[in-house]
């Protein structure tokens, strides 16, 4: 007889847990109480010791993959054990059963083949004594349920199986191994997708997970709304085309578009400091400083290092400075304080032509631009269609504490800021 | 039954959700917590020292046992960690002092050293509570309870296990159980010296960023004075008695 292994519950408030790793393999004996598998739930990992001795039969749920809580996990096959009798021959009492141990022992050395399954059956018969370690009135509800003794773990004085203990088993088996009294419990929603044979299974890096972890939690942390403007960027366009081969003979770095809009951004933000401010708890932290993070893509990831202090630094000094982050990001050489203290963060989806997207607050700043694709498009401009320089600027900010119109107005002072550029990039 | 019906309390103070309010006590005595306060501790030798107390604790030998200390500056490569996360060149790490050790618990890689205390409760759940979340809220909020002692204000993160202090981490939280013994634990960064960190995390990903004690205030902190106040929430939030204080510079 097969004793289903379940998934246990390890708290109140716990319906899932995740298999990290079987100590055990199918085919391989195991004792009661010897650790057969680990599970891992937040940030505990427990051991968990097999219910009974026999041989784990077959893994129902492999490594990595998260059930509910009392979710049949593998079974185990209780080797000549008792229990197959007592299944067959309900109408036989226990005391019989148990009289015919030796002819389990029979069947334990029927199965000789592999030295760990004698011992399992020898494990095995170890236990087939616990029959007797039962009450009376405890053997007869087993045989009125028909339940193997042997499968039920005992609390009492030297390990008798008390009521309790049985009614605790039945309980158990009741609402996870008996399908046809109740289904069994649907696993719930996002079950983890089957991997076929020709499908790869790649544990995350830890970037990926940190990624991951981040983005799932500022979603869950902010309120986000995302507002979309559309800037005439022609004027900026025109002294970027201008000034381009200039900057790059000159100081020796590549001018983009990138500090034009940083430059737009840190006036907006002195005008509306809520943009530039935190969320702890309860209360609202306005940033006296705006340091600004500037999200990098990486091969297989993104990092936002932050130019500290970037409303201190001229046009120049903010080329230099995006310049040198961007570089030491690529070659994983950022220090600690390169990327911390953000109060706020730009991004610039538009690489591949996107017009814009809809980013994620990057914890625990309350905004976030992201700056679609640069291209040419026709613009009414009083009555008449003109050919100009656009782009899409998307910022999505933690309605919790930035209200729209304000969200708004500080969008039309970027707009207005880049339409109407008027900063010399040498000063 | 009397363990029966001490089941049955359990039970229901266990439904509140989410709670960590202390179980009442089912006997009037209160079981003790026994506190090791002790100095540097390699890893390795801590992690043995921990094993041990675990497989005494199954047995009863002893009581609830928490142990503070400090780490010598090593990386730790839980089970799951690929070496490509490590930023740094084995000869680098060798260089800033630093070891390297595989640890069998689960999880990422990561770092303890100088300034970082180290709590590793040996806890028989099963005589507290049969709940891991709950364990691992108690260990928050003990944490938290602390830095509100020190004068920071640390919060949870929902989702994310540990401690917080304006979004940067700054204790984080490693739990093994089992047959509900308690190992691991947590680690706060007091005066840790927080550059170290940099040798390991991808640091770029500003979801981790990482703080001290420290760092929030300005000002290095005496550990015996924090270690006094997290042995006091710890002991209330489990219900259990302020046992011996044990303390041995190693």
């Amino acid at each position: 007889m097969a004793a289903d292994v379940l998934m246990p519950q390890m708290g109140e408030s716990v319906a899932e847990g995740t298999i990290t790793r079987w100590l055990k393999k199918e085919g391989e004996a195991v004792s009661k109480d010897e650790p057969l598998f680990e599970i891992s739930t937040e940030k505990v990992d427990a051991e968990i010791p097999s219910p009974i001795a026999g041989v784990l039969g077959k893994i129902l749920v492999k490594e990595g993959q998260t059930v509910a809580v009392h979710t049949v996990v593998a079974q185990i096959e209780a080797v000549g054990s008792l229990g197959s009798l007592g299944s067959v021959g309900s109408a036989e009492t226990p005391q019989k059963s148990a009289s015919k141990a030796p002819e389990s022992a029979t069947a334990g050395t029927e199965r000789t083949e592999g030295t760990d399954k004698s011992k399992a059956g020898a494990s095995a018969e170890k236990e087939s004594s616990e029959l007797l370690r039962a009450s009376p009135l405890v053997r007869r509800m087993a045989e009125e349920h028909g339940i193997d003794l042997s499968l039920v773990e005992g609390t009492g004085t030297g390990g008798r199986i008390t009521k309790e203990d049985f009614m605790a088993y039945l309980e158990r088996q009741g609402s996870a191994t008996a399908p046809k009294a109740a289904p069994p419990k649907p696993v719930p929603a996002p079950t983890p997708a089957k991997t076929g044979e020709r499908d790869e299974s790649v544990p995350m890096t830890i970037m990926r997970k940190r990624i991951a972890e981040h983005m799932v939690m500022s979603r869950r942390t902010s309120a986000h709304v995302t507002t979309v403007f559309q800037v005439d960027l022609s004027r900026v366009a025109e002294i970027y085309r201008k000034e381009k081969a200039g900057f790059e003979n000159q100081e020796g770095v590549k001018l983009t578009y990138t500090p034009f809009f940083i430059r737009a951004l840190i006036d907006s933000l002195k005008r509306f400091p809520i943009l530039n401010s935190s969320v702890n708890g309860d209360q609202i932290v306005y940033h006296k400083d705006i340091h600004m993070g500037i999200a990098v893509a990486l091969e297989g990831g993104l990092i936002v290092p932050v130019v500290h202090h970037v409303d201190e630094k001229n046009f120049l000094g903010l080329v230099r400075t995006i310049h040198e982050l961007a570089a030491r990001a690529r070659q994983k050489k950022l220090t600690v304080d390169d990327v911390q203290g953000g109060t706020f963060t730009i991004t610039n989806p538009g690489v591949y032509g996107g017009l814009f997207a809809t980013p994620i607050i990057n914890q625990p700043q309350v905004g976030i631009l992201g700056v679609g694709t640069i291209y040419k498009a026709p613009v009414v401009i009083q009555d008449a269609i003109a050919i100009r320089t656009v782009v899409h600027l998307a910022l999505s900010f933690d309605h919790r504490v930035v209200d729209g119109a304000v969200a708004d107005q500080f969008m039309a002072s970027v707009k207005k800021y880049l339409e109407g550029w008027e900063e010399s990039l040498w000063a | 039954m009397h363990s029966a019906e001490g089941s049955t309390i359990r039970h229901q103070a266990s439904a509140v959700p989410q709670s960590w309010i202390p179980l009442p006590q089912t006997s009037d005595e209160l079981r003790p917590l026994d506190v090791f306060s002790l100095d540097f501790v390699p890893y390795n030798d801590a992690w043995n020292l921990q094993r041990m107390l675990v497989e005494k604790r199954k047995r009863n030998e002893i009581a609830d046992t928490l142990l503070l200390l400090e780490h010598p500056p090593v990386i730790t490569m839980g089970r799951n960690a690929k070496p490509e996360n490590l930023l740094s060149t084995p000869l680098e790490l060798q260089q800033a002092g630093i070891e390297v050790v595989e640890s069998d618990r689960g999880g990422d890689v990561t770092f303890h050293g100088p300034g970082q205390l180290i709590g590793y409760p040996i806890l028989d759940l099963s005589k507290i509570r049969r709940d891991v979340v709950w364990y691992v809220r108690v260990l928050e909020e003990a944490i938290i309870r602390t830095a509100q002692d020190c004068g920071v204000r640390a919060v949870r993160v929902p989702g994310c296990p540990g401690v917080w202090v304006n979004n940067a981490k700054v204790a984080s939280l490693g739990i093994h159980i089992s047959r509900w013994v308690t190992s691991h634990g947590f680690a706060l960064n007091l005066n840790t010296d927080l550059n170290f960190f940099c040798h390991i995390i991808p640091c770029g990903i500003a979801s981790c960023p990482v703080t001290s004690f420290q760092q929030c205030l300005g000002k290095p902190l005496d550990r015996s004075v924090v270690e006094q106040h997290l042995v006091q929430h710890l002991a209330g939030l489990l219900g259990l008695e302020k046992g011996e204080l044990w303390q041995r510079m190693s």
